[in-house]
């Protein structure tokens, strides 16, 4: 001890602080965790992702939701809507949404690569099943099928859209056409409801639209479905599922499942199911998806 | 009828009116004009506010090759209330720079990859003149025959040309607005109008109404003379009021004219009564001498019986009335008397007096001379006389007889009235004639008398209504000045 310099103890001194920082830092840092875990149990709010797999402008309707999901969930819930499928998709696979309603295609595309998995799948009509419809003008009588829309203009819904994009393109590229080289023009309208838009205007001869958005549209908005006509149907495909982002704790996933499935239940759940334009949720067959998968793989997106 | 001919009555309102109808046209008129291309200007200014606030939204959805957004875009623009309310934009094409169409709203106007030129003459024209259109900055344009007007907006973003916007205007939708524009300026119009004709009219009438008046009166003044005008029909000092004074003037200066033709008139008729009356009353007057002279003869140197004699004395007394009435008539104004002085005045008074007490009459003397007058006394006094009696007769029970006797100067004048009845215009006229009707007692000769001797000593006498009196005035020049 006697022979402890100045300079030594100096050092001594200056390691001892470094270790009490650092211990302080892991103290710290523990308590935050700690406290962050518990938050995401109960406090923090829960981000649930909406695409234009649902009729839009229904703000109302969104609204009663949230709140319907937060009375029984027991914590904040808040909507994420986006314009279009693949910014939704970017933020599931940021872990940025815990839940989202979205397309087959890019359901499909989540869980191939493991970004998210089924949680539950929409009934309408009895059914967890829907299928695209081709639409054209009302003036246009002569369509018959989409093969007569050669060198035309036609409106996709989205990139990432299942029935409004993979679909006819895979009906063409079995029919023996090129998708790329068929029509004279295409463009993207970023939704099924501005497909019907487009086509009721006139503005493309033709577009393909999720079938249960357009159902919906003729019982919301008839005056716009009265201007297109059906040509044809497709075959049917697994409802537009919601998921659960992967990371997402079982409990956490388990109680929106629940919520979610017992909705059919109560007068209130029931209530805004009938305004959803679906009968309830079920939880959702991986099986159901199997000819998205099939189309995907056929059309080379996989 | 030829409305130049028309009275002023109707002239001067109908040409205010004319003038004021034209100048509220006129104004009304290019009001609605500026108005009509202030609009045309504003319109110019919507489309290119409206290109310019697209642009951004247009070429990035251009660039990225999203035709749902360019149509939302031009859709929303077209929908648009509020400040476009001057005129709907009826629809919109977006072009690329290869001159097709990109997209259109509504749709239906010209479909997705047209050529510009293929889709109407009216879209050949502008992509005519887009192909021609180096500037790069938008044009307007009205193609012929077209009721529509375009404005041709570029699109670029960095210098870089992504295509070009073309807003279509009916011409019919703007024609609301301008029919409000106009239907306002007529409004106003009007109600200037409403303010101004009444006005006009008014004071049209106020101008033409007192010429018509002169005119009228003007009319009548070879036969008669028509009334002075009253100042207050106009009292203003312009023109107009100085007409209406001239003509006032002319008036007094004709009735003065006319009173002094008339003056001349009489006293020309009197100098020829008088005339002839000397002449008669000399012819009567020898043969008369004769005749009495031969009957003062026979008296005297014959003897008459009773009944002669009453005969004689007859004819002498006739005859002693005409040589009086004759004498009266033989006004002789040159015999030689003495000079007046104011006792023989005073004596005049004394003389009438019980005659007016007779009336109880309130004579009213007023006797200025002093000293002696140098005028013949007999006569002046005769006059006096003459003129008192005359005024004691006609003045009112109770009345009143004024006399005023002055010497100013070389003048002598005497001025005599009583409140008795005023003469006629026709009495006084034949007011100084020899057996004047108006004579009650006597032969009608005292103002013939006093008018004669009046004349032979170069004075002047009038009779006139002076503040409900009848009066009496005499002037006559004296040889010397009053002392």
């Amino acid at each position: 001890m006697a022979t402890r310099s100045p300079a030594r103890y100096r050092h001594v001194t200056f390691a001892a602080q470094i270790q009490r920082a650092v211990r302080q830092l892991l103290t710290i840092l523990f308590c935050l965790v700690a406290s962050l875990a518990a938050a995401e149990e109960t406090g923090r709010p829960i981000r649930f992702g909406l695409t234009p797999v649902i009729v839009a402008d229904q703000a109302k309707l969104l609204e009663a939701w949230r709140s319907y999901l937060q009375k029984r969930l027991g914590r904040p819930v808040t909507f994420v809507v986006r314009e279009n499928y693949s910014d939704t998709m970017e933020l599931i696979k940021h872990d940025l949404l815990d839940f989202a309603w979205v397309s087959d295609y890019p359901y499909v595309t989540l869980e191939q690569t493991h970004r998210a998995r089924l949680l539950v799948t929409p009934i309408h009509r009895n059914s967890a099943t829907y299928h695209a419809l081709l639409i054209v003008p009302v003036a246009d009588q002569v369509t018959t099928s989409i093969f007569d829309l050669e060198g035309k203009i036609f409106a996709y819904a989205d990139a990432n859209s299942f029935t409004g994009y993979l679909v006819p393109r895979s009906e063409l590229q079995t029919g023996g056409k090129n998708p790329a080289k068929f029509f004279r023009k295409t463009f993207f309208t970023h939704g099924h409801q501005r497909v019907v838009e487009a086509v009721a205007i006139g503005l493309a001869n033709g577009g393909m639209v999720d079938g249960f958005i357009w159902e919906s549209l003729a019982r919301l908005r008839p005056s716009l479905t009265e201007k297109t006509r059906i040509v044809a149907q497709s075959g049917e495909y697994g409802f537009p599922p919601i998921v659960a982002r992967q990371s997402m704790s079982p409990t956490e996933a388990a109680a929106m499942r629940k919520v979610l499935i017992d909705m059919a239940d109560d007068r209130e759940g029931a209530a805004l199911l009938a305004d959803l334009n679906i009968d309830g949720f079920v939880d959702g067959d991986r099986h159901l998806y199997d000819g998205v998968l099939e189309m995907m793989k056929v059309m080379g997106e996989l | 009828m030829n409305f130049f001919n028309l009275s002023f009555r109707y002239k001067i309102p109908l040409w205010g009116s004319m003038l004021i109808l034209l100048s509220t046209l006129a104004v009304s008129a290019t009001l609605i004009i500026d108005a009509f291309n202030e609009l045309r200007d504003d319109l110019v200014i919507d489309a290119q506010t409206l290109g310019i606030a697209l642009e951004p939204a247009l070429s990035a959805a251009m660039s990225r090759d999203d035709v749902w957004s360019v149509y939302t875009s031009i859709a929303a623009a077209l929908s648009r209330t509020g400040e476009a309310e001057r005129a709907k934009f009826s629809s919109a094409v977006v072009a690329d720079t290869a001159a097709r169409v990109y997209v259109a709203a509504p749709p239906t106007v010209a479909p997705m990859l047209t050529e510009l030129r293929n889709v109407n003459s009216d879209y050949a024209s502008i992509a005519e003149r887009l192909q021609s259109d180096t500037t790069e900055s938008g044009f307007a344009i009205t193609p012929a025959n077209s009721d529509r007007q375009y404005f041709v907006l570029p699109i670029t973003d960095h210098e870089v040309r992504y295509g070009t916007l073309i807003l279509s205007l009916n011409r019919q939708s703007v024609l609301p607005r301008f029919s409000e524009i106009a239907l306002r300026g007529l409004l106003v119009g009007t109600v200037i109008l409403c303010i101004l004709l009444p006005f006009n009219w008014y004071w049209g009438r106020r101008m033409a109404e007192p010429l018509v008046e002169l005119i009228e009166r003007m009319r009548n003044v070879g036969k008669q003379l028509p009334e002075t005008l009253d100042p207050a029909v106009y009292s203003h000092r312009d023109e107009l009021g100085s007409l209406f004074k001239t003509y006032n003037k002319m008036l007094t200066d004709l009735k003065a004219r006319e009173e002094l033709e008339r003056q001349v008139v009489q006293s020309d008729r009197l100098a020829a009564l008088g005339q002839l009356a000397a002449g008669v009353a000399h012819e009567i007057n020898n043969p008369l001498g004769g005749m009495l002279m031969a009957i003062d003869t026979l008296k005297s140197h014959t003897v008459i019986d009773s009944r002669t004699a009453k005969t004689i004395a007859l004819i002498e007394r006739g005859l002693g009335q005409i040589k009086e009435t004759v004498g009266a008539l033989l006004v002789e104004a040159k015999t030689k008397s003495r000079n007046l002085t104011t006792s023989d005045i005073e004596d005049v008074l004394v003389l009438i007096l019980p005659q007016a007490h007779g009336k109880r009459l309130k004579i009213d003397w007023h006797n200025q001379i002093a000293g002696a007058v140098a005028l013949p006394a007999t006569l002046v006094r005769q006059v006096l006389i003459n003129l008192l009696l005359n005024a004691v007769r006609a003045a009112n029970t109770d009345g009143v007889v004024a006399c005023h006797l002055a010497q100013t100067g070389n003048k002598f004048s005497v001025s005599i009235a009583n409140d008795g009845r005023l003469l006629t215009a026709e009495e006084m006229t034949h007011l100084f004639e020899p057996f004047s009707p108006l004579s009650e007692d006597g032969h009608g000769l005292g103002l013939w008398v006093c008018y004669q001797i009046v004349h032979q000593l170069g004075g002047s006498i009038t009779a006139q209504c002076k503040d409900q009196r009848m009066c009496f005035d005499v002037e006559l020049p004296t040889a010397e000045p009053a002392p």
